[in-house]
């Protein structure tokens, strides 16, 4: 069995296997790419470099969109 | 969300503001607001609404341009959780800091002359002073300083934040803004279409104004009808 990590994801903590690809990450979440912005540990991650990164312990991802307001 | 695209439509709204915010991972068939309202048809202003420094504002906006590619913002940075006034120290760094990234930047500041020279010599794409504070239904305050800051300026200049009823739009136009800012006069209205549409009406009626020449303001009365053939 893999070995698990915990990161937390939009502030909540999430348990997932060690070395878990970005790109493989957002997939599962379902997330629509092309509306979503994704910053891993406060940088703003290159949305054509997901699959090049791989998630380690205590990571944190924000993945945010676009809400009416002003 | 409809409802929100509805009156947006009634209102004729070139621009629609937007907030960046965390995508809901466990519910993921809300429906996301590009669904309703079509970016290619209005234009999305991203903008930092609830932000209190400067870092937060930046993160928001580099974030934004991520999304979409939005150059476009909108950028407010406030410095008083009772007041919603602007902290124009914070605002004008972070224009500086923008406008060198390469982002267009329209700037929520208040309506003092000095701080929109700066903001435009900061590299600023639009002036946005408030006319009173956000969401305080009072309308523009402070005519004559909107007076001066369009007086002093090319740029857009847009009212934003503090308007309570469709007359307050049209007073900003007489004034010679290039547009106004609406939210909450429109959503909280009663009937919040009906609002939107007054709203439309009243910025037609007060830019046609303006551009029509006002008379000018006598103390004394005059008579409109001739003199002549009087019996």
């Amino acid at each position: 069995m893999k070995k698990k990590i915990k990161i937390k994801i939009n502030g909540k903590i999430n348990k997932i296997d060690d070395k878990t690809k970005l790109s493989d990450l957002v997939k599962n979440l379902k997330v629509p790419l092309k509306k979503v912005a994704i910053e891993l540990n406060k940088e703003i991650v290159d949305k054509k470099n997901l699959n090049k990164i791989n998630l380690k312990v205590n990571d944190k991802i924000e993945i945010v969109h676009f809400i009416g307001g002003g | 969300m409809t409802e929100c695209a509805k009156a947006i439509k009634i209102s004729g709204a070139d621009i629609v503001t937007v907030a960046v915010r965390r995508v809901n991972i466990t519910n993921r068939k809300k429906p996301l607001l590009m669904d309703y309202i079509d970016p290619k048809k209005i234009t999305y202003l991203p903008n930092t609404a609830g932000c209190f420094n400067s870092n937060e504002a930046l993160r928001t906006l580099r974030l934004a341009r991520e999304i979409g590619g939005w150059k476009l913002v909108k950028l407010e940075v406030l410095g008083d959780k009772k007041n919603l006034f602007p902290e124009m120290i914070e605002t004008l760094k972070s224009t500086e800091i923008l406008t060198k990234e390469g982002f267009k930047v329209m700037v929520y500041c208040n309506d003092d002359p000095l701080m929109a020279k700066r903001l435009e010599n900061a590299g600023a794409s639009a002036i946005m002073p408030l006319a009173a504070p956000i969401g305080s239904g009072l309308g523009i305050l402070n005519k004559i300083n909107i007076q001066i800051i369009r007086n002093q300026t090319k740029l857009p200049l847009i009212i934003d934040a503090g308007l309570g009823q469709a007359s307050d739009a049209t007073i900003a136009m007489e004034l010679g803004c290039d547009g106004v800012l609406v939210n909450t006069a429109i959503a909280k209205a009663k009937k919040p279409f009906k609002m939107a549409e007054a709203f439309k009406n009243a910025v037609i009626a007060g830019r046609q104004s303006f551009l029509s020449g006002r008379i000018e303001k006598k103390l004394m009365g005059s008579a409109s009808s001739p003199k002549k053939g009087i019996i």
